[in-house]
């Protein structure tokens, strides 16, 4: 085994001092790697439709993209992922070829290019005060021939012109409680009623001219009954509100006056339910109320009454109205019953009839219908035919034509909130496998292309050949394991709540998983999905057993709501069992113990500090409390400053009889200095990462021990002025100060501080060091530092004779409560990007030399060499430091960009990088997401464990015939000399 | 033809003014990125289209993006130091920081902070492109003879041919007593070949 990992480490020096740098060629993307185009959950979409030629929808999600699709395909024309902070509030196509899209509060407005998605103009738009944003693009509605937008955004209701985004005409509302509702423009004229409440009980109607922005009429008149959430327009002079209780609806009509008419819903229902809202539709005449789970549809005839035309229990989606000819308007119904959903496309002013109904089959596992979108054209007889184009519960997107699904998005994957892995089960006979090799014959003629690749011989035929060939290759998206570990299951959680299995061969989605849990019900209006667990890993005496993860979440986002767990097979993909807990969910602790099913146990602490054992087995019980003075944990409050340390008292005392129910005691607590400091990142080692080896060999076979331990804590502070963003300090007012943190006994191991610093900090803690993305402000230029840490107690264990004496203390007991006796060494260097996250390699036995992967704010992921951060590096190193793989001090980090991972591709909007070790020591794999994914394979030290797929079989076998052939001919001619030789 | 014109106007003079003080409580950042043509065009599978150009202020506080001629601008910006990031796959960027003074408004400060260059206007170019793929080696002679299977033949090849050379030049009696040692012995063993073992 030691002389292996001796031989392992020589070809991997070998290696690794030969080429440092990862590199891939143009024509191997694709092989291991695959990359998914997301857009997240669909807000609004506007479909372009109306002119002949490509039929294209523009969408805006939650995950701030605007985007282009082909209504064909689902395809994406183009995308824009814009900034985190830059919501976007409405969009709408003007002159038939600008997306207009209005975001960041309705501040900013941009144009962009619809057939390219190049930005034309943008805007900025200021207000007096915060407001709700509107967005209008009228039809035909002109100033001096400039097509015009009507924004209302911040208090403020300004003309902009489409041509290039020129504010024409702008005018304030500063009326101090004035809430603006809706701005309504009556089809055809050139005026704009702005209607809203102001002081809760006063309902104003402005009228203005939208040729010049001119007020023309000012009615307000109070109800004394008050007015609650939003209005709905129902004619273009008549809106619908409800009273302040929520039991009343109110028809306010502004024509000629302001007059209120009141119609108790109780009037309208016999049982009614308590209060209601308004779901507003822009479909003339119709509006929806909802109460409680009941769906109201509601028409409102011209004298102003109201008549209930449909009451569901099913939730209910209404689109907008869509204009189809002379002036009449058409929208949908779309209601979920059972397995299927019904769609119904009626025309706004004729109830009874309906233009379109279909039922369409849909997977359980997408929910309910949210949102729904439609847009007509014209069949070959003339007649409206509808496309509906429906987002899902799972924040899917398809499109619905003639009863069928005619694609389907899966843009739930744009927010994932949590990644795990698991293995595929294990090739058996019986279990059904792909074709893996044709013949013999196709073998060869495929490494002959190959051959022929290499030797650059190939035809442009031959080369796209090769190509196809070795993307389709069968191998990779097999359904079961591998000898080298690669293929594996991402089992992703969304937050939508649903589960999905990715297949890390191709990424294709292997099942996906509704979770009822995590889904909005009656005891639980907002579930909010944590976290992600391995529950199961059958390993040794559970072989029969199926891998299972933990998924946790949480009722609604304050910290005392109530949890949720829910375990899945992840071979299956069905849930095996759900618990709705009675505590909450504070922080979860995977205990590195199992039991006798290899369920591993868990450790929820709630926010009373009490600690919840899963599963709740008498066999996990006892294995707990066998460990239960070993069990040390750590809690951040980041608001008030402190870092406090836990361990276990015994069993829950009090009111609470919990077989698995724990107290909790605080052992030790880092308070630090509100005004001076404040926490802004905390990192430490993840929980399976691997060690190879304590000692470390440097250059005059010194050896180094490094000081590893899995109780350490990095954490960062900044000056509370340092805390905003970057410019708003001077250097002179902001530091950074790093900690590491013993988290067993609270004692601070080691403390810097960076003067002229600031964040955001970024950080990765890994073996026995921790590196971290902070910014320079004297310089102007972010900055990584590597912090390395040393053991000093086992220092004097160098001496041979010592360890053949025995007076060696290596067998000594190691424990956190004796002073540790470490040193540590620290560097900085300059880094150019801004970074979003940055994460480590780990392989199986930790012996391959690890890489940072750092994603930029250009969302690339950059692979870095740790030998780079090397505290040890310096200006001049000796030859002996150069032999060791030191590499001389630069000020900064370079940036090769052959070392991207993501290559010309972009994660877009990325959050997070994920490395998971393959079996095979020199790989690792890596996940990258974000509104994109982006998986590969990566070998920090170059795959020297294994023939790589490049390796021609052919050449190698060409060779071998070649030397037979070669020995064979010069035997024969030996031969016959020797023959001649002897007749002579 | 003619907003379009206005557009380049306006963008022109606001570039002489880099950073002109807005209706509000902030400040505007105008700038423009240049790519310049021919550079990144070989071998790059995808073309730098500008509308796939972020321009990133202090680490993503906003983002924006580039009009068809080029230009961005940063709106309602405070006084202080900031920093300007162009994300374009392809190009490298160096970050750029930004002066921005409420005393003197109007005044250009900035500097890449790779190089500490000061620019006088806020044009922002690539300091070179970036390719992300290495570059096959083109078909050699010499790269199949410096593979392993390569010195394998090769060695067969000095065997084959300078083998029999080397044993013309020997002298030939020793040649006939190495051929009658063989005789002799039969078979070679192992021990014959160890120095020393064959002495006997």
């Amino acid at each position: 085994m030691a002389i292996r990992s001796f031989l392992i480490l020589f070809i991997l020096f070998f290696f690794s001092s030969l080429n440092p740098i990862l590199s891939l060629y143009e024509d191997q993307v694709g092989l291991v790697d695959w990359h998914q185009q997301y857009l997240g959950k669909v807000k609004q979409a506007v479909f372009h439709t109306h002119k002949t030629g490509r039929k294209r929808v523009v969408v805006s999600t939650e995950e701030n993209v605007v985007a282009l699709l082909d209504l064909r395909q689902g395809e994406i024309f183009w995308r824009h992922v814009l900034g985190s902070n830059d919501v976007i509030d409405g969009i709408d196509i003007a002159l038939g070829k600008y997306v207009i899209t209005l975001s960041s509060g309705g501040s900013i407005l941009r144009a962009w290019n619809l057939p390219d998605g190049q930005m034309v103009w943008e805007s900025s738009l200021r207000g007096p005060k915060h407001s709700k944003s509107l967005l209008l693009v009228p039809t035909n509605l002109k100033i001096e021939k400039d097509n015009i937008v009507i924004i209302f955004s911040n208090g403020r209701l300004n003309a902009v012109s489409c041509i290039d985004g020129e504010v024409l005409w702008e005018k304030d509302f500063e009326g101090e409680s004035l809430e603006v509702q809706q701005v309504i423009q009556p089809p055809g004229s050139n005026l704009i009623y702005v209607v809203g409440f102001a002081s809760s009980s006063l309902f104003e109607m402005y009228q203005i001219n939208a040729l010049n922005g001119e007020l023309l009429k000012h009615e307000s008149a109070a109800f004394s009954g008050g007015f609650l959430g939003e209005v709905s327009p129902v004619f273009s002079e008549t809106v619908v509100a409800l009273d302040s209780t929520g039991l009343i609806l109110l028809t306010v009509s502004f024509q000629n006056g302001i007059s209120f008419q009141q119609t108790p819903i109780s009037n309208l229902v016999k049982d009614s339910f308590g209060p209601a809202k308004i779901i507003p539709s822009s479909v003339t005449g119709i509006f929806a109320i909802k109460m409680n789970a009941v769906t109201i549809v509601i028409r409102v005839t011209d004298e102003n009454k109201l008549e209930v035309v449909e009451k569901t229990n099913h939730e209910t989606s209404i689109s907008d109205a869509l204009p189809v000819s002379e002036g009449q308007q058409a929208f949908a119904l779309v209601q979920r019953a059972g397995p299927e959903i019904h769609l119904r496309v009626k025309l706004a002013h004729n109830w009874d009839d309906n233009l379109l109904k279909e039922s369409v089959k849909m997977d359980q596992h997408r929910g309910l219908v949210h949102k729904i979108y439609i847009n007509n054209y014209i069949r070959t007889d003339k007649s409206y035919g509808f496309r509906a184009l429906i987002v899902m519960e799972d924040h899917s997107l398809l499109l619905l034509q003639q009863g069928e699904i005619v694609w389907s998005r899966e843009d739930g994957l744009a927010s994932i909130i949590d990644v795990t892995t698991s293995e595929l089960p294990v090739e058996r006979d019986g279990v059904s496998v792909a074709k893996v090799e044709h013949n013999l014959f196709e073998w060869l003629k495929g490494h002959m292309l190959k051959l022929k690749g290499t030797l650059m011989l190939a035809s442009p035929q031959d080369i796209a050949a090769i190509q196809s060939m070795r993307l389709k290759n069968s191998e990779k998206s097999k359904m079961t394991r591998d000898h080298n570990g690669f293929r594996k299951l991402l089992i992703v959680l969304t937050r939508a709540g649903k589960l999905f299995a990715l297949h890390t061969g191709d990424g294709h989605i292997v099942w996906s998983y509704l979770l009822q849990s995590l889904q909005k019900s009656k005891v639980c209006q907002h579930p909010i999905g944590l976290n992600l667990y391995k529950w199961q890993v059958p390993h040794h005496h559970a072989m029969d057993e199926n891998p299972s993860v933990l998924v946790i979440g949480k009722c609604g986002p304050s910290s005392d709501a109530p949890g949720a767990l829910s375990f899945v097979d992840t071979y299956t993909g069905k849930e095996l069992s759900s618990l709705s807990l009675v505590h909450s969910v504070a922080q979860v602790i995977p205990l590195p113990y199992t039991d006798s099913t290899e369920q591993r146990l868990h450790l929820l602490i709630d926010a009373d500090k009490h600690a919840h054992l899963y599963p709740k087995t008498p066999e996990a019980i006892s294995i707990f409390e066998r460990e239960l003075s070993n069990i040390y944990w750590y809690s951040v409050e980041d608001d008030n400053g402190i870092i406090k340390g836990h361990a276990l008292r015994g069993k829950c005392t009090g009111e609470v009889a919990d077989e698995v129910c724990f107290d909790t005691r605080e052992l030790w607590s880092i308070v630090f200095p509100s005004e001076s400091e404040k926490i802004i990142a905390t990192v430490t080692r993840k929980l399976n990462e691997v060690v190879h080896t304590q000692a470390k060999v440097i250059a005059d076979q010194e050896v180094m021990y490094k000081y590893i331990s899995r109780n350490l804590l990095f954490v960062a502070t900044v000056a509370l002025k340092g805390s905003g963003e970057i410019g708003s300090v001077t250097p002179e007012e902001s530091w950074l100060v790093a900690y590491l943190i013993d988290t067993v006994t609270g004692r601070i191991l080691h403390r810097v501080t960076h003067h002229g610093s600031q964040g955001p900090v970024h950080a990765v803690f890994s073996e026995n060091w921790v590196v971290y993305h902070y910014f320079n402000l004297k310089a102007h230029r972010y900055e990584m530092s590597v912090i390395e840490i040393y053991d000093q107690s086992r220092a004097d264990n160098k001496d041979v004779w010592k360890l053949v004496l025995g007076k060696h203390n290596l067998t000594s007991p190691i424990s956190l409560y004796s002073r540790p006796d470490v040193i540590t060494k620290s560097q900085s260097y300059f880094f150019t990007h801004s970074v979003k996250t940055i994460a480590v390699t780990s392989t199986t036995k930790g012996i391959t030399s690890k890489q940072l992967l750092i994603g930029t704010i250009g969302d690339q992921v950059l692979a870095l060499d740790k030998r780079f951060l090397d505290p040890r590096r310096t200006v001049n190193p000796t030859q002996a430091e150069k032999e060791e793989g030191i590499i001389p001090l630069t000020d900064s980090l370079p940036i090769i960009p052959q070392s991207y991972v993501t290559h010309a591709l972009r994660v877009e909007g990325l959050r997070g990088i994920i490395t998971v070790p393959a079996k095979l020591e020199s790989t690792t794999l890596v996940f990258a997401h974000g509104v994109d994914l982006f998986f590969t394979q990566l070998a920090p030290s170059r795959t020297y464990d294994s023939l790589t797929d490049d390796f021609n079989y052919a050449l190698l076998l060409i060779t071998i015939v070649a030397l037979v052939a070669a020995i064979s001919l010069t035997w024969t001619l030996s031969e016959r000399k020797e023959l001649q030789e002897n007749w002579r | 033809m003619a907003p379009i014109a206005r557009l380049l106007l306006l963008a022109l003079l606001s570039t002489a003014l880099t950073i002109s003080s807005g209706s509000g409580d902030g400040y505007t950042i105008n700038g423009r990125v240049k790519i310049p043509q021919g550079l990144g065009t070989k071998g790059f599978a995808l073309p730098g289209k500008t509308s796939n150009v972020k321009v990133i202020l202090n680490g993503g506080q906003i983002v924006t993006y580039l009009r068809p001629d080029g230009y961005f601008s940063f709106q309602n910006i405070p006084a202080g130091t900031h920093l300007i990031e162009v994300a374009a796959i392809g190009y490298f960027f160096s970050p750029v920081r930004v002066d921005v003074s409420a005393r003197n408004p109007g005044k250009v400060q900035a500097a890449l902070t790779e190089n500490r260059r000061g620019l006088s206007e806020l044009v922002l170019e690539p300091l070179r492109d970036e390719q992300y793929y290495e570059i096959r080696e083109p078909f050699s002679i010499m790269s199949v003879v410096k593979s392993p299977m390569g010195l394998m033949v090769g060695f067969m090849l000095v065997v084959v041919f300078l083998m029999p050379k080397l044993v013309e030049n020997m002298d030939p009696e020793e040649m006939r007593r190495a051929q009658e040692e063989m005789r002799n012995q039969g078979v070679p063993s192992l021990a014959s070949l160890l120095p020393g073992g064959g002495r006997n």
